[in-house]
């Protein structure tokens, strides 16, 4: 087992972001930093279009992520649904 | 009406436009992609993890270059200046200008130099984007820091140093051993070792301490460059699978350069060590911090992972986790001992200061270092702050003054030799030495500062000739924090003159 982790901006854009982490994944921890956030979990963690698009309430690409983003721990997948950080 | 590509679709359809060529042969395109001996059977088989189309390249790092920009107004507007913590952060900043921004150039140029050589086009178009990014980082960093060279010394001629000075030949040298390696060891050497492994250590140190300090410019150029650092870290991390999976022959070459350049990446980060944990008044975590929780704990996961290739975490992983106790204190008193030669300032920690170094290095700061600094305080009140008056040997590989302690003894300074077609050379531990001796012939090459300056190559005989050779202003880019022009206009706009009513600060 190894920890992934997710560091975005703590900035409003991210919000929606950070709690469909959350949601979708149990287990999964967050952390305050100056500026910052970061989500921690075991060996994966998934963000879904269609729970951030939810809780936003626009639509959402995963790649808008990149927006936000300040750094990641883990291999990444990206498609049309979700963004996946994960370790094997 | 016809359904829309999903996104691996439509990525595969824009980016793999290659052909077989039949006008030249492929070797002559691609004249550098075997030497190196890593054998690929299918280019095919590179995964591209983050699928940027040029539309979506634009779109984004247009949206990001508005915001990034509109702060740094802001910022330069509304003197965001007088917000720092001390004057004394402002040299973290000059250590960046000098030290990584021009790496981010050459980075650029590697980018765009060496991925026109690899015959995948997926390979291809990520280092072109990465060729984009690096030059972005570039002028994003020159942009936000020349607010600082308006205000502050140590800012005004940067690539003029980084070419010259001691201290910056640590990272010049890095880059050039990179940019002369081939385009498989360059993608393990910069996309691999330093945008996965190690860009942690280089920027959170860096960002998290220009939030702690005030500095909202830097914070925010940060924030903004990592979002881009993202893609370079996969495509380090996907160069170094796609590698590993193609020829189990690839393995030893891949495990030699990740020995190789891991070490180098650690020697040029412990001038960051030195900066977080002395430079910055207000310090959100020590070296020894970062070192466990981005190496030890995040490096020891990816190792995890890679080990089903065959990879294993490099030999000297437990010199680091030894040396991490000290490897800022060392620096620190390096950079302390030749400031008279630098672009930058330093000074003796104060009570506070020492108070969290003793906190967070309980084994080694009371024990080793306390007494350093005491006496050195001492020294400076009775007006005999010293400067190093010679040069320091250097090491041939990472050409930091060796002032670095035997792994397992602290007191004793570690000197290693070898011996190469008569000549003898210095390193300051065992990788370095190794290093060299894997490829002689590279380092014997190295345009070392201390040897230049002696052999006549820098301007003349006296600490003077070489620091107008240097473009450094004496008395102003110079010597201690205490007494500088930096700390007299900073008393000046915080209205700590003694002798001053405070100063009105200015709207405009």
């Amino acid at each position: 087992m190894s920890k992934v982790f997710l560091a975005l901006q703590d900035v409003d854009e991210a919000r929606p972001i950070v709690e469909a982490a959350l949601k979708d994944n149990p287990g999964a921890e967050l952390e305050h930093q100056p500026a910052m956030v970061r989500i921690t979990a075991e060996d994966r963690l998934v963000i879904n279009r269609d729970t951030v698009a939810e809780i936003s309430g626009t639509d959402w690409d995963p790649q808008d992520i990149q927006l936000v983003l300040i750094s990641f721990g883990g291999n990444v997948e990206e498609d049309d649904d979700a963004f996946s950080i994960y370790w094997n | 009406m016809a359904k829309r590509l999903n996104m691996r679709e439509r990525y595969k359809l824009m980016t793999r436009l290659g052909w077989e060529p039949s006008y030249q042969p492929k070797e002559k395109i691609f004249p550098y992609d075997k030497y190196e001996g890593i054998k690929v059977k299918d280019w095919d088989a590179w995964e591209d993890p983050f699928r940027m189309t040029m539309d979506a390249y634009w779109k984004y790092q247009g949206e990001k270059e508005k915001k990034l920009y509109a702060i740094m107004d802001a910022f330069a507007q509304n003197n965001g200046h007088l917000n720092l913590t001390d004057a004394r952060y402002v040299n973290a900043l000059k250590l960046f200008i000098q030290g990584v921004t021009p790496l981010e150039y050459q980075a650029h140029r590697g980018f765009a130099r060496q991925g026109r050589h690899f015959e995948g086009e997926g390979a291809r178009v990520a280092c072109q984007m990465q060729a984009l990014d690096e030059l972005r980082h570039t002028q994003t960093q020159i942009h936000t820091i020349s607010h600082y060279n308006k205000y502050f010394d140590g800012f005004h001629d940067f690539p003029h140093w980084h070419d010259r000075v001691w201290y910056l030949s640590v990272p010049k040298s890095f880059f050039d051993d990179a940019m002369t390696a081939g385009p498989f060891e360059f993608m393990v050497a910069v996309g691999f070792s330093f945008e996965y492994v190690l860009t942690n250590l280089l920027f959170v140190p860096f960002m998290s301490g220009a939030a702690y300090n005030g500095d909202m410019s830097t914070v925010t150029f940060g924030f903004s460059a990592q979002s881009d650092e993202a893609r370079h870290m996969t495509l380090g991390l996907q160069a170094i699978k796609f590698m590993l999976e193609q020829h189990e022959d690839n393995v030893p070459i891949v495990q030699e350069w990740i020995d190789k350049w891991l070490w180098r990446g650690y020697k040029v980060l412990s001038l960051v060590s030195a900066m977080m944990d002395y430079m910055l008044p207000e310090s959100p975590m020590s070296w020894k911090e970062a070192w466990e929780i981005y190496f030890e704990e995040n490096g020891g996961a990816l190792f995890k992972d890679l080990e089903r290739y065959g990879i294993k975490m490099p030999w000297y992983a437990d010199i680091c986790a030894k040396e991490k106790d000290h490897l800022s204190h060392q620096v620190w008193g390096i950079l302390y001992n030749h400031t008279a030669a630098a672009a930058f300032h330093t000074w003796v920690p104060d009570d506070k200061k020492m108070a969290w170094l003793s906190e967070k290095y309980p084994d080694s700061f009371d024990k080793y270092y306390r007494p350093r600094y005491e006496h050195w305080r001492e020294q400076q009140e009775q007006g005999n702050r010293y400067y190093s008056q010679t040069l320091p040997c250097i090491c041939q590989t990472c050409q930091i003054p060796m002032g670095f302690t035997e792994p397992d003894d602290p007191t004793q300074i570690a000197y290693r030799s070898s011996e190469y077609m008569g000549d003898k050379y210095h390193f300051c531990s065992d990788p370095c030495k190794q290093i060299f001796d894997r490829e002689p012939e590279k380092y014997v090459q190295a345009w070392l500062p201390p040897q230049q300056i002696f052999q006549g190559n820098c301007g003349g005989a006296s600490l003077e000739d070489v620091l107008k050779w240097y473009h450094i202003n004496l008395g102003a880019d110079n010597m201690d924090y205490v007494g500088s022009p930096d700390e007299q206009r900073w008393k000046q706009w915080k209205g700590l003159l003694d002798d001053e009513p405070p100063a009105e600060v200015s709207n405009g």
